[in-house]
């Protein structure tokens, strides 16, 4: 039984009808902004597009009136291609070569199905970057759990990497970093954040733009069917009058076999010349990719629904507009072009249809069987939504908790106490190998690779004969956030533009996956403005641009929000990436050096959670003229070959930089902490601005001489002693800590493979 | 019009670590008395017509070719309803 | 020297098969699924990947591509042909090597840098090596146990038909630590760890990837 649709007719014939807007997630106020721009009641169809557009997820609505800071602040930059606004920034890298990188989450997703939430959220932002016209060459996933011990965990962790893996693997994009970080605020709220980058030629840069009237909207990818249209089904229920079928799936399951012939063949059209505007379907399909093509170019199209290729055949009009069936595109295609694109399609065994084209009537009109279902003006669908000034408040215990000073809990003093206490740290799930996530991922595909995890940032060549290359790193330090969001922000920042530099890449741009709870608690918002303010702020300073992000609200469970999380990427060039620094202990007599201050600061650090379970005080103190002076000593250290390796320091301290530099080759070294620093606070406090490296000797006075006229403290610490050699750290007053390379080894190592083996 | 379900499974001899996997969760999850768990894959073909002697040959030549792997699968065409 | 790469679809490791042909010196010519022709090349690779996205059995779908059929006359003819990981299981699905290749164990996906025993250099793949030669080489995939039956295993490392083997830990499940075996002839050679992502120190953990590409270079000048 075919179901009347609810046409553009109906909703002038019978303005008076129901409809379960609440149910669809609008508020009252927001129906409202419908009817009048309409100057009519929305058909169900339409009513359907502006919910899902109009959500948080899609339009920004509580975020907008802040994330324009990142534009008014912009430093000045020639260097920026495409900015926000488009489906991801593209930064130009120099000999012509330009790249494009962005960072997305699919966090409640991965906590209702932990494989396909996290598979689709690398097949969706893989999906902006082919729309930029680039193509893919790698991936990253900043991940964050509840405890390591929660059941819970134990459920989701494993599915989330196995579809990461999964649809990064089938896809061949290696995967070169990202983060696993544990705290019970993410219990019920993991994130999931996935970052790629891709590369282009200047000349292929393509924009989301329906131009040129008469040109075809064409549909191609996989078929459309049920997934993640929740929300349509109530529509669908509303209006069926015989009791049919109600429950539809709300899991969008990914085909990464699909997007991987999606690639190749978006790549082939696009080089062929046989396109004029692309866009992606993400989140809300059809709806989304019609309206913001429309939008962006002509200002109109005309869409024939029932053209688009059904896998479920009982689907309604309203839930083919909402479905987030995956590996689907939409290109504009010149009519004298359309049949050598087809021809492409077909050689791909991709499927396409011509679902409209262009028109200049200022309006997206959709006909289903005949009947013009959809007649709305593009742009207050996808640009002209709401926009919130929700309002914010410092929270009433941000001071309480600024003031819990951890200066009082018991720090180790005696060698002893210190061995024990680093051996506990680098065995917490926080600091321990991931190497039993990361081998689930393939890191070599393309051939292109030169750094990966658990390196600083992964470097990727991006020109075989040059050598041009580009290095990634994405950081955030939740707790940092939480005793101050606006520090939280500049140190995630600065964590990231630190081990961009340590590889010996000059960072270029930055992106963001900002998480955090409710807009409409008044705490959370108050943590989002800050933590705006302060990247805005640190972007400026820096001279770095946003180039684009995303934001995920609603991480709450109850009143728990999680911690402020603004994980921030930032990507870096390197002339040459031969000349990258790598982070190992190597070479026997090299010296090895620190680079910046230590002071005692300890809040908020791996210490002060791991030992004591505490979290209050101030964080580290950021200086991001220090920061920037640092990356130019360590840029220019690995253009000269000063260095024979370089790791920043950050989570853990200058303790696990040394563990991780030893352990990387199976390399000791003998270090002496300074007289002038407590052993303890050397060791593990979390101060900014720092780096650990090693020189060989008769590079050691040009090293240091550079850091000098740069104003960056630099101390020789010790020595590389050789394979498989202890680490030992001296002790002002003779004592030493000792450990042996298969006990740091075997700590290191051991705690992942026993959580989740 | 017909409708073909064809069984595949690991020969006995071959190392199951997904079935060995379920057999797992099983006694996880309180279940006694299951002493044995194999996994493998059911295929259901709806064909045009009937299915004479020559179509349900073809049927067997494409169960052991393409369906099956002979080397490490047997398969049983175990239902077939016109 | 003209060695061909078959790309099918969902192919990954295609352009570093290639890269590794040219790295050693020989012309890499871009051989298509679809099309039933050799292109007169003097030997092919088949690379590595997720062709047709490993559904039904890896390799399964793919070993019935138009390519396959000359590929089959001509390795059967004495053709080279080498298939590294999913080109493996395209061998294997195609009877032209014995044996199959099955989930890991471990039932999980690992890439990691292997080392290996060379244990034959009688084959025109591996004739740039010396026997019991150890080398590292990455290893990525989900569905790499070799499996085979007592007879077939023994007549493998009877005839000498064992390429390589896992040393230090067994990644996959192989049986015998078996990670790559030849047809009886010696031109067809079937190995699931990744020899041309070791052609280069920048981005590869050695290079002792790149015999395998000398070797039938300098077989073929030699032919």
């Amino acid at each position: 039984m075919t179901r009347h649709p609810d046409t553009v007719a109906d909703a002038i014939a019978h303005p008076e009808r129901e409809q379960p807007y609440a149910q669809l997630g609008l508020k009252p106020n927001e129906y409202a902004d419908i009817r009048e721009i309409l100057g009519r009641r929305p058909t169900s169809a339409e009513l359907a597009m502006y919910s899902v557009m109009w959500s948080e997820h899609c339009s920004y609505k509580s975020s907008k009136v802040h994330l324009r800071q990142f534009g008014d602040k912009k430093p000045d930059t020639d260097k920026l291609l495409v900015g926000i606004g488009e489906n991801a920034g593209v930064v130009d890298i120099g000999d012509g070569w330009a790249v494009t990188f962005k960072v997305e989450s699919h966090n409640h997703p991965s906590y209702v199905e932990p494989y396909q939430g996290a598979a689709t959220g690398i097949g969706g932002i893989v999906r902006d970057i082919i729309s930029m016209g680039a193509r893919p060459v790698a991936v990253m996933d900043p991940l964050r759990f509840g405890s390591a011990d929660h059941p819970d965990t134990h459920r989701v962790l494993p599915g989330v990497v196995a579809g990461i893996g999964g649809y990064g693997n089938c896809l061949g994009l290696p995967n070169i970093g990202g983060e696993i970080v544990f705290d019970p605020c993410y219990q019920g709220n993991p994130l999931v954040n996935a970052l790629c980058v891709g590369t282009l030629r200047h000349e292929d840069i393509h924009l989301a733009s329906a131009k040129g009237v008469g040109n075809l909207v064409v549909l191609y990818g996989a078929k459309t069917g049920g997934d993640g249209i929740g929300g349509a089904s109530i529509l669908a229920s509303e209006t069926f009058d015989d009791g049919g079928p109600t429950k539809r799936p709300a899991v969008q399951v990914g085909d990464p076999f699909m997007e991987k012939l999606l690639i190749e063949c978006t790549l082939e059209v696009l080089h062929a010349g046989l396109v004029e505007g692309i866009q992606d379907l993400g989140a809300a399909g059809i709806s989304c990719a019609t309206s913001e093509l429309a939008s962006n170019g002509e200002g109109g199209m005309h869409v024939r629904l029932d053209n688009v290729p059904l896998r479920d055949a009982t689907l309604t009009p309203e839930e083919i507009l909402m479905s987030e069936s995956q590996e689907r595109m939409a290109a504009v295609v010149r009519p004298d072009k359309i049949e050598e694109f087809l021809a492409i399609c077909r050689k791909w065994d991709v499927a396409a249809d011509v679902i409209g084209e262009v028109t200049d009537t200022g309006r997206l009109v959709i006909v289903w069987h005949g009947e013009v279902i959809v007649d709305v003006p593009p742009r207050t669908v996808a640009h002209d939504g709401p926009v919130y000034d929700r309002p914010y408040a410092r929270p009433e215990w941000q001071d309480a908790l600024q003031a819990d000073d951890p200066g009082l809990l018991a720090r180790p003093v005696t060698a002893a106490e210190l061995r024990d206490t680093v051996l506990t740290l680098i065995g917490s799930p926080n600091l321990a190998s991931k190497t039993w996530v990361t081998q689930q991922y393939d890191r070599y595909v393309l051939g292109n690779t030169v750094l990966a995890q658990p390196e600083d940032a992964g470097v990727i060549r991006v020109d075989e004969e040059s050598g041009l290359g580009v290095a990634i790193s994405t950081d955030c330090n939740g707790r940092f956030a939480k005793l101050d969001p606006y520090a939280g922000a500049q140190l995630a920042l600065a964590e990231a533009y630190r081990n961009v530099a340590a590889t010996g890449a000059a960072p270029l741009a930055v992106t963001n996956c900002l998480n955090f709870g409710s807009p409409e608690d008044p705490d959370v918002m108050w943590q989002f403005e800050r933590a705006v303010t302060g990247l805005a702020d640190g972007c400026l300073e820096l001279g770095i641009p946003v180039t684009g992000g995303n934001v995920s609200f609603y991480n709450q469970t109850g009143q728990a929000a999680i911690h402020p999380t603004p994980v921030v990427g930032v990507l870096g060039v390197i002339d040459d990436v031969a000349r990258r620094t790598p982070m190992a202990f190597r070479t026997i007599g090299d010296v090895v050096l620190v680079l910046g201050e230590t002071r005692d600061e300890v809040a908020g650090s791996e210490w002060a959670h791991v030992v004591h379970g505490h979290l209050g005080g101030l964080p580290p103190n950021v200086d991001l003229g220090a920061e920037r002076s640092l990356a130019e000593v360590l840029v220019a250290a690995s253009r000269d070959s000063l260095v024979t390796a370089a790791h920043d320091v950050s989570d853990g301290g200058i303790a696990q930089v040394l563990v991780e530099m030893a352990l990387r080759e199976n390399v000791g070294a003998t270090v002496s902490v300074p007289a002038d620093i407590e052993p303890f606070v050397f060791l593990l406090a979390e101060s900014t601005a720092r780096a650990v490296v090693t020189a060989a000797p008769e590079h050691l006075a040009a090293f240091e001489a550079s850091a000098a006229a740069r104003g960056v403290p630099v101390r020789r610490i010790g020595v590389v002693t050789g394979p498989a050699d202890d680490l030992q750290v001296d002790l002002v007053g003779g004592e030493s800590v000792l450990w042996s390379l298969d006990e740091l080894r075997a700590t290191a190592d051991a705690t992942l493979p026993t959580l989740f083996g | 019009m017909a409708r073909v379900v064809v069984d595949v499974m690991l020969k006995p001899e071959i190392l199951d670590p997904q079935g060995k996997a379920v057999e797992g969760a099983l006694g996880r999850l309180g279940l006694e008395g299951i002493t044995s768990v194999r996994q493998g894959k059911s295929f259901v073909l709806e064909l045009d017509g009937e299915v004479d002697d020559a179509r349900l040959a073809q049927l067997h030549e494409l169960s052991g070719s393409l369906l099956s792997n002979p080397v490490i699968e047997d398969y049983v065409i175990r239902e077939v309803t016109a | 020297m003209r060695i061909g790469v078959v790309t099918f679809p969902g192919s990954l490791d295609d352009r570093d098969a290639a890269r590794a042909v040219r790295v050693a010196g020989g012309e890499a010519i871009a051989l298509w699924h679809g099309d039933a022709d050799l292109l007169g090349v003097d030997a092919v690779v088949l690379p590595g990947g997720f062709s047709y996205g490993d559904y039904l059995r890896c390799g399964a779908i793919a070993r019935f591509a138009p390519v396959m059929g000359p590929l089959v006359d001509a390795a059967n003819g004495g053709l080279p042909v080498l298939g590294i990981c999913n080109g493996f299981q395209v061998l294997c699905e195609s009877h032209l090597l014995p044996g199959a290749l099955v989930r890991n164990d471990s039932l999980h996906f690992v890439c990691r840098d292997q080392r290996l025993r060379v244990e034959s250099a009688s084959t025109v793949w591996t004739s740039d090596y010396e026997v019991g030669q150890e080398i590292v080489v990455p290893l990525k995939n989900g569905e790499g146990g070799y499996v085979a039956d007592d007879a077939t295993l023994d007549m493998l490392e009877g005839e000498g038909r064992v390429v390589a083997r896992y040393l230090e830990l067994n990644p996959n499940g192989s049986r015998r630590d078996i990670a790559g075996i030849s047809n009886a002839r010696g031109n067809v050679v079937g190995l699931m760890p990744h020899p041309e992502h070791a052609i280069e120190a920048l981005t590869g953990p050695t290079t002792d990837g790149l015999g395998f590409f000398t070797s039938i270079l300098k077989g073929l000048v030699e032919a």
